[in-house]
């Protein structure tokens, strides 16, 4: 382990993984229990239209602290309690502990249930990720390739935790609605990419050729989506060292901050 | 002088014959250039007599107009149309009378609300209701309110329920006779829901059914405690209605809290069920519950298909029910007899239905995904019955599941009483542009059952999941649309596609069919547009 900071083990690690991005946001503190209560109160209350992991209203991500009025936690409490009048987002009764639970899980979601890993350095981090070919497939702030996913912003939406399990088992990190698809064309041309979105009819794809593709599926002679990664694991190539400072680099990825982000 | 007492008495009469009496609500069927009330008529069966649009010519359909809410909540409303206006709500809580023609307003009626909303799921208002020249709307702040369809002036406007306990309107009233019913929303807040009927000139309370049975009151002995008092039981859709045997059926909501069944033991009448009710005093003549002591937030709340049909040779007055727990059901609906039922979609928390249709449980440990998932087989799409085709169809949900985690929860007034949360696999209320559902999650379908067996004829499947309503034509169209953004028309007898459109939004509502100047239109709303097709000149 030399060379990290082993972070100490806690039922809720979330305070200390997200250390850095609270101070950034808020002068409060807020207790474990709070953070339970806030997420316990967020399930009954909020994910049917937010999303479990918050993400679901238009240009609004509570994950990662983008919201439309007001991001204080004076203001997050005022309109959790009022509502945005002529939205959906009605006005909610809660009493003041209440309140301050459900600010303490929204600065928390990310990391919320998150168990602590090691996390190394990240400027070690960034040099193994280009020494390990990472760029060959990844992106990061416009180097690298398309062939999967940009990483820009990626510690800003996932937990410590989870982006070392993504280290380790590839697969299991493509959501299954960005995977990898093959198409065959009426003509016989094969197309490689991530799919973006996909209906009945139709599917929008990022090929490898780096083009944005609309196609037709039932002008296709085949169309299939890949269940597992082309990345190989790296169970056998990555020190446990090196897992956590892969781990630091990519949690310090939080984007360009431009308000309002594509997904 | 005598011509223009002849033009006032012309214009007079013109406008008495133009009014909606009940006689024409109980004959739709000979004005199927109108759509006089939710379901298109008091069967409930969505179909559309009209049959200019065929099979053969549906591909030439083409935008006619298209009308923009001034609001980004989706539309849920189903619209009205009658004698070429169409009136239609958007929220929140505001009516528009436009001409169904070309899309252009005549009046816009805003309501001003409550700012101390209580709501589940969003500013829904589901349409209105029509009686003479006066229009009627449940109001998300609970009221009822009246309005002269010519002005969109309020006539009167009376209170239904306490809004800030969690109460509010939602569906589209019901006329019967000269009474207007509506029952209440709030089934996520531990209301005691409650259907109503009120005088149509005066707003005056007529009678009241309350779903939670009080203490003394038959089926008080399904719950323990003092659990009824938040027990839930909410109908937010409309009802049907048999003239013959004045009967009105409606759908009965969840109990309350939605997750947690260990809060409230027993049966947990007559949450989940469906009750026929006298129209006239509102006295219960039968019930039947489809999900006793629920822990999923299966809502009775479809709307109840009535159909004079057959049942083993002889011919018999049915109910036909497709419901959120995933069983397809066939009544008696004189008596309330079940007499078939049968799942739709990939269920796992019953083993079967016992002779009478009471669920045999399945032992789930906590913890197990449920078949279907929370938002049900089925919901409050609304279905569709061709007298042509004898087909039952239906927007379904398959193969997705919800884990249910159950908390205690103390109830508080005003405040949602959901007792845990569901998650996994558990699509959200909405979807924006982007698709997340995956194919292994399940999937949404349009399925058309076979009533006399519960069999599916056939189903045409979609990526995503759909809360799109049906409707059916006389042409032998079925006409549908989903989350996707698409409408869609397909071959009712075989669902093979013939015809879409992209929409851009998620539809949420029922298309339905009307004409005007011999050129018969469909209407559907999607995000917050509505968009009239007709075919190519």
């Amino acid at each position: 382990m030399t060379g990290c900071a082993l972070v100490a083990a806690a039922t809720v690690a979330v305070a200390i993984l997200t250390g850095p991005l609270i101070a950034q946001q808020h002068a409060g503190t807020y207790t474990a229990a709070d953070v339970e209560n806030g997420a316990r109160l967020y399930g009954a209350h909020c994910s049917s239209c937010h999303g479990a992991d918050g993400a679901l209203v238009a240009a609004v991500d509570l994950r990662r602290g983008l919201f439309r009025f007001g991001s204080s936690d004076e203001e997050l409490a005022r309109t959790i309690a009022r509502g945005i009048p002529g939205t959906a987002m009605t006005s909610q009764k809660f009493s003041a502990a209440e309140l301050h639970a459900l600010v303490a899980y929204l600065r928390s979601m990310r990391d919320f249930g998150a168990r602590a890993v090691a996390v190394g350095d990240p400027r070690s981090g960034e040099t193994l990720f280009e020494q390990k070919g990472c760029f060959s497939c990844h992106r990061v702030r416009g180097r690298g390739t398309l062939f999967s996913v940009d990483l820009s912003e990626i510690g800003a939406i996932r937990s410590a935790e989870a982006l070392q399990r993504a280290l380790s088992d590839a697969t299991n990190a493509v959501a299954p609605q960005r995977r990898f698809i093959r198409a065959v064309t009426s003509d016989g041309r094969v197309i490689n990419g991530r799919r973006l979105n996909e209906d009945t009819f139709t599917v929008q794809l990022l090929d490898d050729q780096g083009r944005l593709l609309s196609l037709v599926k039932s002008e296709l002679r085949d169309y299939t989506s890949a269940k597992t990664s082309p990345r190989p694991t790296d169970k056998d190539k990555l020190s446990a060292e090196e897992r956590a400072h892969l781990t630091a680099y990519l949690a310090a990825l939080k984007g360009v901050q431009t308000g309002p982000v594509t997904r | 002088m005598i011509s223009r007492i002849l033009g006032v008495l012309l214009l007079l009469s013109g406008s008495v014959a133009a009014q909606i009496t009940y006689e024409r609500h109980l004959r739709t069927g000979d004005e199927p250039q109108n759509w006089l009330t939710y379901s298109g008529d008091y069967a409930s069966h969505r179909y559309s007599r009209l049959d200019q649009l065929t099979p053969a010519n549906v591909a030439n359909l083409e935008l006619k107009w298209v009308f923009q809410a001034q609001s980004l909540e989706k539309f849920a409303a189903t619209a009205l149309v009658v004698d070429g206006v169409m009136y239609l709500t958007q929220a929140n809580n505001h009516v528009v009378a436009l001409d169904a023609k070309t899309g252009r307003v005549f009046w816009i009626y805003q309501y001003s609300s409550s700012p101390d909303l209580r709501l589940c799921c969003g500013q829904v208002n589901r349409g209105l209701a029509i009686l003479g020249d006066t229009l009627f709307m449940g109001t998300l702040d609970a009221h009822l309110i009246a309005l002269d369809r010519r002005t969109g002036q309020p006539i009167w406007r009376i209170a239904v329920a306490d809004g800030k306990a969690g109460y509010s309107l939602t569906m589209a009233p019901l006329i019967v006779k000269d009474k207007v019913i509506v029952g209440t929303a709030g089934g996520e807040y531990g209301i005691r829901g409650f259907i109503a009927a009120y005088d149509a000139l005066t707003g005056k309370e007529a009678w009241r059914f309350t779903t939670i049975p009080g203490p003394g009151e038959p089926g008080h002995d399904t719950w323990e405690g003092d659990a009824w008092k938040t027990g839930g039981g909410s109908a937010w859709l409309t009802g049907s209605y048999d003239p013959e045997l004045n009967l009105t059926y409606w759908g009965i909501g969840n109990p309350g809290p939605d997750w947690n069944p260990a809060q409230r033991p027993g049966d947990n009448l007559y949450t989940n069920s469906v009750v026929a009710l006298d129209a006239d005093s509102g006295t219960m003549k039968w019930h039947f519950q489809f999900t006793p002591h629920d822990g999923a937030d299966w809502d009775a709340v479809q709307v109840p298909v009535l159909v004079n049909g057959n049942w083993n040779g002889s011919p018999r007055k049915l109910l036909y029910w497709a419901n959120r727990n995933g069983f397809f059901y066939v009544f008696d609906r004189a008596t309330g007899k079940f007499l078939l039922g049968r799942p739709f979609v990939k269920q796992n928390w019953a083993k079967g239905l016992d002779d009478n249709g009471r669920p045999i449980l399945a032992s789930l440990p906590e913890g197990t995904p449920v078949y279907p998932g929370v938002q049900g087989g089925t919901n409050w799409y609304s279905p569709s019955y061709s007298p042509r085709t004898g087909l039952f169809y239906l927007s379904a949900w398959d193969d997705y599941s919800t884990i249910f985690i159950r908390q205690q929860m103390q109830h508080v007034p005003g405040q949602r009483f959901m007792g845990g949360r569901a998650r996994s696999g558990t699509p959200p209320l909405r979807r924006g542009a982007i698709n997340t559902w995956t194919e292994e999650a399940g999937h949404g379908a349009v399925l058309a059952i076979d009533p006399a067996t519960g069999e599916r004829k056939w189903a045409f499947t979609m990526h995503d999941v759909t809360d799109g309503g049906i409707l059916t034509t006389a042409g032998d169209l079925l006409f549908s649309g989903g989350r996707e953004g698409y409408f869609f028309a397909l071959d009712a007898r075989s669902g093979s596609l013939l015809w879409k459109a992209t929409v851009g939004g998620q539809v949420g509502s029922a298309p339905i069919s009307y004409q005007v100047d011999r050129k018969q239109y469909v209407a559907i709303a999607a995000g917050n547009v509505l968009f009239a097709y007709a075919l190519r000149e």
